[in-house]
């Protein structure tokens, strides 16, 4: 390997890890803000760097964390300490390694000879390093259940780990029916393969071609990361915090912290695999760099109207609701940020500006930048569908109750279960014909067609109303 | 025992999905209505903004002026005899004006020791002391702090502008 290639392997790890530790905190802000908004609260806005600047409640994650590392670690008497302090570690690390296989953007070719992925981890296992992965983050969560000695954390470790195995199932063939339709294992692959047309005009994202495949997935996804509506584990009503409980201090943070990154991993191979990855929906890579030119000018004059839009609503903000209401520096707190956003704003303009003068005088672009151009267009586009997609994370934890825990099993063994390995059947079958791709979107057409007809004749009525909720009373009882 | 099931739902009802999809809607809704300010924000927001108490709650006490700005208590001692909680600590004086028969040198009432029953508003025969303040948060550092005197109970004001 050369120097350069050394450079780019030093240059993605620390993108990749960048925008999985910046739409972390920034998920928990979204978590925050958002369960207030749904609740009709206005949410956290009280702490402020240096007096002045609340960021719309963004303070709040960093005053949390300030406070989680300041506060005393306790290790209570009678742990396993070795255990007990592995464990919050391999929880981390778990979601952390998980999304290295996630590329960011598509092959950066800056020149002839020198090219590089933006996944940090080449495997040519691809997504098998998922799979292996995410069985180990089992491991984190009976640790801390087991060690900590403790009937609670014994009990959510317990539940943790019955249904981490169960769902695994199920999202394992989900995944798997993802490589056959795309016949790839590696993740670029397969979001370059989710550019091509369906029918000529519908990206080929995973969610069109395999909208059950999708549910499934997600619905697993939400059970492996411990998330509302499956998060049995720490059931506080009935477990304290579940496997967590004894932790204290950064260890309970680094807890917290995990599930914040687990849940911003699984988003990633969400996009990935179903939502098109870093695609821009009818715009390939090819496209992005071969017409850098006419491309650059729109997306950097849109991105700086953005920017130009958010100073100019927060001269509003500042006008209609902060000037004179505290009666110091406060007050001014959106001016600074629309000062910013206005320097954004000029510079996108300038930017713009430049390469629109040197496509108009007929010159060629610098040769680096079109393809760094793509790749930035790529990771922003990669960057929103990742951060709808935690929006979507947060949204379903404020709407969802929890459920039982003999649901949770029902659910993954008698539903998702039978349903996967049918969609793993069909999705081969319907690969195996001539048109491949172009006809897979029957398939849940006709997963619920013999959905309707298996519940509608093949079994018996009693049978179809499932045991848990069957309530013997009165006359039933008695006889 | 007659008992109402609910009936497993059939076709798509007996899916979870569609029911999720519902929320989920109704969860968006609200986000979308705060965002966009259509739909006010249902808390105050609590240091800086108070709830307005309701006519008639027993907040912390106050004592009423004369125009002259002399209590109205005359110091009787009808509120300090009545109090189940024994609060109420008054010093009665001779008043300098001769048509004034006593007043109260001293007026303390321990919060602490108060159960904000408001037996001492419906003992005082010359309406003097009333719990109308609608302040309900009682915080200090020592428990001396927490017995409030004369001046302080003559200071606070009503919460309602226009008391009745």
């Amino acid at each position: 390997m050369e120097s350069a290639d050394y450079l780019a392997v030093v240059l993605r790890l620390v993108l990749s890890a960048a925008i999985l530790l910046t739409v972390m905190p920034l998920t928990i802000y979204l978590e925050r803000k958002g369960s207030a908004f749904i609740q009709g609260r206005p949410g956290p806005n009280r702490a402020a760097l240096f007096g002045v600047f609340r960021m719309g409640g963004l303070a709040h994650v960093l005053a949390d964390v300030i406070k989680l590392v300041s506060k005393e670690d306790i290790i209570p008497a009678g742990v396993n300490r070795f255990y007990f302090k592995l464990a919050p570690i391999i929880v981390a690390f778990i979601p952390l390694t998980t999304f290295m296989i996630v590329p960011i953007a598509d092959v950066i070719r800056l020149s002839d000879t020198f090219a590089t992925p933006m996944a940090t981890l080449q495997l040519d296992g691809g997504l098998l390093w998922f799979f292996a992965m995410t069985s180990l983050s089992v491991y984190g969560v009976v640790f801390a259940g087991w060690a900590s000695n403790s009937k609670f954390s014994l009990l959510g470790g317990i539940r943790s780990t019955a249904q981490l195995l169960s769902y695994e199932i199920p999202m394992a063939l989900a995944v798997v029916a993802m490589m056959l339709t795309y016949g790839t294992v590696q993740p670029n692959e397969m979001v370059r393969a989710q550019g091509e047309l369906l029918w000529g005009f519908l990206p080929q994202w995973g969610i069109f071609l395999q909208p059950l495949g999708f549910i499934l997935f997600i619905t697993c996804a939400f059970a492996e990361i411990n998330r509302v509506p499956f998060d049995l584990a720490e059931g506080e009503a009935e477990l304290v915090a579940g496997y967590h409980t004894e932790y204290s201090g950064m260890r309970f943070g680094l807890f917290f912290m995990a599930e914040y990154m687990a849940l911003v991993t699984s988003g990633a191979l969400t996009v990935t695999m179903f939502l098109g990855g870093w695609q821009l929906p009818w715009l390939p890579t090819e496209r992005l760099v071969a017409d850098a030119g006419t491309l650059m000018p729109w997306f950097i004059g849109g991105a700086g109207l953005l920017l130009g839009a958010a100073s100019g609503r927060l001269i509003r903000h500042y006008q209609e609701y902060t000037r004179g209401r505290w009666g110091d520096a406060r007050d001014f707190e959106p001016l600074v940020f629309s000062a910013l956003f206005a320097l954004g704003f000029i510079a996108h303009g300038a930017a713009a500006g430049w390469v629109w003068g040197v496509v108009k005088a007929g010159e060629a672009l610098p040769g680096w930048l079109p393809p760094l151009f793509a790749a930035g267009v790529q990771i922003s586009v990669f960057t929103a569908k990742l951060l709808f997609l935690c929006w979507c994370f947060v949204w379903v934890r404020w709407t969802l109750p929890r459920f039982r825990y003999d649901q949770v099993m029902d659910l993954g063994w008698k539903s998702l279960l039978p349903l996967s390995l049918f969609n793993l059947l069909l999705t081969g079958v319907l690969m195996l014909q001539p048109w491949g791709r172009e006809v897979l979107p029957v398939a849940p057409v006709v997963t619920l067609g013999l959905m309707w007809v298996w519940k509608r004749y093949l079994v018996p009525s009693q049978a179809r109303v499932p045991a848990t909720s069957r309530l013997v009373v009165g006359e039933e009882a008695s006889a | 025992m007659k008992v109402d099931r609910v009936k497993p739902g059939e076709g798509i009802e007996s899916a979870y999905l569609w029911h999720i999809v519902k929320g989920l809607g109704v969860t968006v809704g609200h986000t979308v209505r705060q965002l966009v300010g259509s739909q006010p924000v249902q808390t105050k927001e609590y240091p800086e903004v108070r709830k307005e108490m309701p006519e008639g709650y027993r907040g912390k006490h106050r004592l009423l002026q004369k125009e002259s700005g002399d209590p109205k208590c005359t110091a009787c001692m009808m509120c300090a005899t009545v109090c189940p909680a024994a609060c109420i600590h008054i010093e009665a004086g001779e008043h300098p004006d001769p048509k004034v028969e006593k007043f109260p040198v001293s007026f303390d009432i321990d919060l602490l020791k108060c159960v904000f029953c408001g037996m001492c508003v419906e003992a005082c025969p010359v309406d003097a002391i009333r719990m109308d303040s609608g302040v309900y948060t009682f915080a200090d550092f020592q428990r001396d702090d927490f017995v409030v005197h004369k001046d302080e109970l003559l200071r606070t004001p009503s919460q309602w502008s226009d008391p009745v």
